[in-house]
């Protein structure tokens, strides 16, 4: 096994592991990156949306070589009852652009890609190798990792904890608690294969457009949760997620609400006939700024998904992980040039450079949301997607009911299902949750 | 609702690659008489429904069709109803899109 000692070891090739390697080693650091899965990328799931300017930071050129599928020209929201949906769509050719903003890809084949690029670098990538525990001092200062590889003890100056949602290392250390249950959404996606023709013609695609669909409404059966829909080149990939908390307590399946998602009538045709190759499920972080733990200690950070840095508003987590890495991996290296050991207070530079980023600035902006939507899930999952259903057939349903009439019965039913006041302080929450 | 939810997943499962780590389950259900309602809970929320009620009222797992999200690990092992860890390097669920 590997004897010698290492500047970084970085445990994890997602995102956030791979952005964090690539820098180091790109700045002659000796790295080590650690992976479970069979290749990087084998183990990591995503819907998945890649979004440029956070990984042009750190591959510019990655467009020439990288395995994109579609770039985004159209993003559908929907709020869907039992049979239908109320959308917003914006579409603009300003997406056809030289370098589109956002892309959909495969997280698989994604991220072998970017472990190519680490290597590239210089950094030695090691699959097929889980790290089982923390190599800590008497002191409690992390120097280290410990593989299931034999003799699999690893020293370095610091370690960096980018393994994922789960945070196993993190936590067996002590370093964080583990998420709890209404801290976490599970999603479940299916990847369903179809011709590009067909992609291209049930969505209103040509060449490399892309789009999404993010569903909210009755889909979730009153949990907090969504549904999305991304077309990639020659498949697309359909899941859902809702809170873990929300599963326990329900006892509603994972796979049951796929299968109702699926069956909904707006979404059937668009998967009519396809062939389905994967099914996949991950856990999301959805605490938001609330449940982000310590960052850094005594020879170690911790980025991206493992540090709960999700925006669940805005559905981004990549982007996050990948500027945390990034961020991580530059504090590293100026403490490293400047001679100076990876204490916890140098490495505290790490979390004052992430709180001066968009990372931690759009996850406090967020703050109050998280706690909002878990805390009202059947109103503002069911019950508003309900009434705002009906209110809209009734809008363009012509019945010779009088449009006057109309309208009362539309507000009644509103107050009728959550009262004047209850409107009211719905409104107020999400307003200032929102600000 | 599905009519078989059961017969849905192992469907859902079978278009997946596993490397089976025999004889090393990555979860282990601590020995019970009965099953607390966490435990009971993993028989739904399992997206794998590794999770079964044996003929004797105990929740078992088996971990073959396992894809690693983390579920259980987030009901259950606080509590010590299980144990957690990932799939020995290299085992367990290999996806090919993820």
């Amino acid at each position: 096994m590997i004897e010698e000692r290492f500047d970084a070891i970085v445990v994890g090739a997602g995102m956030g592991g791979n952005a964090a390697a690539l820098i180091m080693a790109e700045r002659g650091l000796k790295v080590l990156q650690l992976e479970r899965g069979e290749y990087s990328g084998s183990k990591n799931v995503q819907g998945a949306i890649l979004y440029a300017d956070m990984l042009e930071k750190l591959i510019p050129n990655f467009r020439e070589d990288a395995p994109l599928e579609r770039h985004l020209v159209e993003q559908r929201f929907w709020i869907v009852d039992e049979r239908s949906h109320t959308g917003i769509h914006y579409r603009s050719d300003d997406f056809n652009e030289e370098k589109p903003n956002r892309y959909t890809i495969i997280r698989a084949q994604f991220d072998k890609w970017f472990s190519q690029k680490v290597r590239e670098a210089g950094a030695t990538v090691l699959c097929e190798t889980t790290v089982t525990e923390l190599l800590q001092d008497s002191d409690g200062r992390v120097v280290g990792v410990r593989t299931d590889r034999d003799g699999g003890k690893i020293h370095a100056d610091v370690v960096v904890l980018a393994e994922g949602v789960n945070g196993v290392l993190g936590t067996g250390a002590g370093l964080r608690t583990r998420p709890k249950p209404d801290k976490v959404a599970l999603a479940v996606k299916e990847m369903h294969f179809l011709s590009r023709e067909t992609i291209d013609a049930r969505f209103n695609l040509k060449g490399d457009e892309g789009l999404v669909i993010e569903a909210a409404g009755s889909i979730s059966r009153g949990m907090t949760g969504m549904g999305f829909i991304y077309s990639n080149k020659e498949c697309i990939s359909l899941g859902i997620g809702c809170l873990v908390a929300d599963f326990q307590r329900t006892g509603e399946t994972p796979y049951g609400l796929l299968e109702g998602f699926k069956r909904h009538p707006s979404v059937a045709p668009l998967i009519e006939g396809s062939e389905v190759k994967e099914y996949s499920a991950h856990l999301i972080p959805e605490g938001g700024y609330k449940a982000i733990p310590q960052l850094c200690g005594e020879g170690w950070v911790v980025v991206g998904d493992a540090a709960q840095l999700n925006n669940a508003i805005h559905r981004e987590g990549s982007n996050l992980a990948m500027t945390s890495g990034r961020i991580a991996a530059e504090a590293i290296c100026l403490i490293k040039s400047r001679n100076d050991p990876m204490t916890a207070k140098n490495l505290s530079l790490y979390k004052k450079l992430l709180n001066d980023s968009f990372v931690i600035k759009d996850l406090k902006k967020y703050k109050d949301m998280p706690a909002l939507m878990h805390t009202h899930s059947q109103n503002f999952f069911l019950t508003y997607p309900q009434l705002f259903s009906k209110a809209m057939q009734d809008y363009v349903r012509v019945d010779g009911t009088p449009k006057l009439e109309k309208e009362k019965l539309m507000l009644s039913s509103f107050i009728k299902a959550r009262s004047w006041s209850g409107l009211f302080s719905d409104a107020l929450r999400i307003a200032r949750a929102w600000r | 609702m599905p009519s078989e939810p059961s017969r849905r997943v192992e469907d859902k499962l079978f278009y997946n690659r596993y490397l089976v780590d025999s004889g090393r389950a990555h979860i282990k259900v601590r020995p019970h008489t009965t099953p607390s309602s966490r435990l009971l809970s993993m028989l739904k929320a399992c997206p794998a429904r590794c999770y079964e009620l044996s003929d004797k009222g105990h929740v078992e797992v088996t971990v073959d069709g396992c894809i690693e999200c983390g579920t259980c690990r987030v009901i259950c092992e606080e509590s010590g109803d299980i144990e957690w860890s990932y799939p020995r390097g290299g085992y367990g669920v290999l996806f090919k899109f993820g």
